[in-house]
């Protein structure tokens, strides 16, 4: 498929989403007292349906304003752009991590708290643990990130003579996979599998997380499973024989509540 | 520097569903409490954004800071317990509410046999079918029957849905609401469960299934299936929580002086009684003195066992003398044996569910069926249950599928609407070496030593996995999966890994001083004004859930505290 066809075929979907039948069908079991919805509840006393418009069309899709590094530098953002797309590949299901935008995730993601892990135990000493004890290594996720972005490329000039981002996704693969078994040097004590396992963890994260993370472009994350995103209830679907299949809406649709 | 504050009637640890219902139950009859919650105050207002994923169930919102304190895990008594760093298998809850404002809502009673399990197990085994190891094994102090009263009075505080179990305690009410929806997953369960001859049943839920008016005036909504339970707080407060339960009841007193952000560090104590506790306030540092006439340690199973071994108070357990009481009998869950299924040609609406929402059997449980032939005592509940596939968490593929690739992305898609297992949750049995007590070198934020586990599965939960994997199997051969999975042995415990929040003991109920350290009012042996309050007062655990025991226990200690203030003393005598 050509750059142009993939787009199109994006396009495509994305604009079959927009023209989906919205009908958020806010069906409500019983008069719900004291919720955070109840306002937005009651005002309605009588009939049991809702109907809430929630996304904005917009003709031509605006520049997405998340497309931004708080975090990497250009090069790192691509070999980061490479790595996901053979965590979670482009297919016939739809796109791959690389366009949903995991790595503008990844890079938002280790910007933050949680890529300074100031919520871990981080006092003590830094022993050599068993496998069922669970990670005991001192270096922070955002510096763990970059240190296997590094890895990445002197690995593959050491294989390959070329940068990972250059190379076919074969040989992409290769090279993940002896990360992922633990097999390259990192950092000091630092496995790779370790870094694998982060960048395993935050691609997956970036495909799913509710597109207010930067990641999950368009929802397409969701779509291709069929996952409908954050509704506020699936009273009648749940009880359905049937597959049921939903436009996906995000947590901005919550907004207003 | 610590601030000295006038003394109160009764100071409360915790404000989860112990801490909340002791508080409500207290207040009621006039009682002035002190509620202490490490975390910050909660309301539904606080779920608006409750569908997030990322934020609540992997960057675990409403759960402990693990900077300020974690627990350290070995497997033996031999080994080197190191700290979990970060969350893989325990969440321990944070905040009023606590646990009981992000678990999923299922509420069971435990089982007659239970409450008896040594006497019971004796009487038809002999005492021989009781290994050395599992020498802590002893009844509870209380019977099914006795406890009754109290788990007719939680359930109905909560309005709990279910049907009843024939295979179960006889029950003097039925369930104050009806069981929730049964879907077409539970529908096969079921379907095949019928064939076998047993009686399936839809699993005791905190989810309500329909608007619910509970005794003491709080109208809640129906359940709406949206699948944000477990690590979440319910917008609807349709999902049992104490922070739409007893806490506002209590709070309407205007007898309980709630005070958030408020860590006890440690209770101070003269002679064999306790004087009150010193905490911390977390925003700003301060430190307080609260004394009181009864204090109720009422925070997570960890933190009970801690603050009493940090305080002195109580004997610590020795695993090799198998003397002192604190630390003793820790139990977890043990859910192996489940047989995943995959279909090529059927979808089900899994993105749709709830906590509690599930089928289950009870042929497999307690003492329901014959071990005599057996290597092991106590079972399982076997269950297909529907919680709703979130995208991050649940990508289930068959055996041998790559975690990541094109392969991994192609099944996880399209499998994600076309499986689901048959699972079980089995009963855990004390080991004479699965204890808690303090880690002799890693500390929390203010110095004070962390709570050291030592845990392994043992001969009895292997026998059992492998026992109860076989029925699994045939479940999913009879509901006619494509691709079957099942898990046939139970692996050694991972603190990174296993998915389960079921801790229990460590400040065990029973008759004898020597052998427990709670009376069962959940009254202190060795301080009778200390109630210690939450599963950390299970002897064992049962095949289930453990709230529905702890709330039940929480209002019988409630009654107890009342009697306690009125006459002092030791409620039962040694």
């Amino acid at each position: 498929m050509s750059e142009q066809e993939k787009k199109n075929s994006v396009l495509d979907k994305l604009s079959s989403r927009r023209t989906f039948i919205k009908n958020s069908g806010l069906t409500v079991g019983g008069v719900v007292l004291g919720g955070a919805l109840g306002s937005l509840l009651i005002k309605d006393e009588k009939s049991t349906t809702t109907t809430t418009e929630t996304q904005k069309h917009a003709t031509t899709p605006a520049a997405n304003p998340n497309v931004a590094l708080m975090f990497f530098t250009p090069n790192q953002y691509q070999v980061t752009q490479a790595a996901v797309e053979r965590i979670f590949p482009e297919d016939a299901n739809g796109p791959g991590a690389k366009e949903l935008n995991a790595a503008v995730y990844i890079d938002h993601q280790l910007a933050g708290p949680w890529g300074s892990n100031v919520k871990d135990y981080r006092l003590g000493a830094f022993y050599k643990a068993e496998e069922n004890q669970g990670p005991q290594i001192k270096i922070l996720r955002k510096d763990l990130f970059l240190a296997g972005l590094d890895s990445l490329d002197k690995y593959s000039n050491k294989q390959f003579e070329v940068n990972f981002k250059e190379l076919e996704a074969a040989q992409q693969d290769e090279v993940l996979l002896a990360f992922s078994e633990g097999k390259v040097e990192l950092y000091g004590k630092v496995s790779s599998a370790q870094f694998f396992s982060l960048l395993r963890t935050l691609t997956i994260e970036g495909v799913y997380a509710d597109p207010m993370y930067g990641g999950n472009n368009e929802m397409v994350g969701w779509s291709m499973r069929k996952y409908p995103g954050s509704r506020m209830q699936y009273v009648t679907e749940i009880q359905d024989e049937k597959f049921i299949e939903l436009e996906p809406q995000s947590l901005n649709s919550h907004m207003g509540h | 520097m610590v601030a000295k504050l006038p003394k109160v009637p009764v100071v409360v640890v915790g404000m989860g569903w112990a801490g909340g219902i002791v508080s409500a139950e207290l207040t009621k009859a006039g009682i002035s409490v002190v509620g202490l919650e490490r975390g910050k105050d909660r309301t539904t207002a606080d779920y608006t954004m409750g569908h997030d994923e990322l934020r609540y169930q992997h960057r675990q919102e409403l759960m402990q800071d693990l900077s300020k304190e974690t627990v350290t895990y070995r497997n033996t008594v031999s080994g080197k317990a190191l700290p979990m760093r970060h969350y893989g298998t325990f969440i321990v809850g944070d905040g009023v509410g606590g646990a009981g404002s992000h678990w999923n809502g299922q509420t069971y009673r435990f089982l007659p046999y239970d409450f008896e399990i040594r006497s019971k197990t004796i009487e038809r085994y002999g005492i021989e079918k009781i290994p050395a190891w599992m020498e802590g094994l002893n009844d509870w102090g209380i019977t099914y029957d006795e406890m009754e009263p109290y788990y007719d009075t939680f359930e109905k505080m909560a309005g709990i849905s279910g049907e009843t179990v024939e295979l179960w305690g006889k029950r003097t009410n039925p369930y104050p609401t009806p069981p929730l929806v049964k879907t077409p997953l539970m529908k096969e369960f079921e379907k095949a469960a019928t064939s076998f001859g047993y009686k399936p049943f839809v699993i005791p839920a905190a989810n309500l299934s329909e608007a619910y008016t509970n005794p003491d005036g709080i109208s809640r909504g129906a359940c709406q299936y949206c699948a944000y339970c477990e690590n979440f707080g319910c917008e609807y407060g349709a999902k049992g929580d104490p922070a739409v339960t007893v806490i506002p009841v209590a709070k309407q007193t205007g007898k309980l002086d709630l005070r958030t952000h408020s860590n006890v560090l440690e209770l101070t104590k003269s002679g064999g009684k306790v004087n009150g506790v010193i905490y911390v306030d977390m925003l700003t540092g301060e430190k307080f003195e609260q004394p009181a006439d009864v204090v109720v340690v009422a925070s997570y199973v960890f933190n009970n066992s801690r603050l009493l071994l940090n305080s002195g108070i109580g004997t610590p357990y020795d695993p090799n003398t198998g003397k002192g009481t604190i630390g003793k009998n820790y139990c977890y869950q043990v859910t192996s044996g489940s047989s995943q299924l995959f279909f090529e040609d059927r979808e089900f609406n899994l993105y749709g569910g709830a906590g509690a929402l599930g089928m289950e059997i009870a042929e497999y449980m307690g003492d329901n069926f014959d071990h005599t032939d057996l290597d092991f005592i106590h079972g399982a509940g076997i269950r297909s249950t529907q919680y709703g596939d979130r995208p991050i968490a649940v990508n289930r593929v068959p055996a041998g599928t790559p975690t990541w690739g094109a392969e991994f992305k192609e099944k996880s898609i399209k499998y994600a609407n076309s499986n689901f297992p048959v699972k079980t949750q089995g009963a855990s049995l004390p080991h004479k070496e699965n204890y808690l007590d303090l880690d002799p070198e890693f500390k929390d934020e203010f110095g004070y030593p962390l709570l050291r586990m030592t845990y392994e599965y043992t001969d009895n939960d292997r026998a059992m996995g492998k026992y109860m994997s076989a029925i699994t199997r045939k479940f999913a051969e009879e509901i006619g999966a494509d691709i079957i999975d099942t898990n046939e042995e139970q692996g050694p415990f991972n603190v990174n890994k296993d998915s389960n929040t079921h801790n229990t003991g460590g400040v065990i109920m029973g008759t004898d001083p020597e052998k427990s350290a709670l009376n069962t009012y959940l009254q202190m042996w060795e301080a009778e004004n200390v109630f210690v309050l939450g599963s950390s007062a299970f002897p064992h655990n049962s095949s289930f859930n453990p709230t529905g025991t702890l709330g039940a226990l929480s209002y019988r200690a409630a009654e107890g505290i009342q009697k306690y203030l009125k006459e002092g003393g030791l409620l039962v005598k040694a």
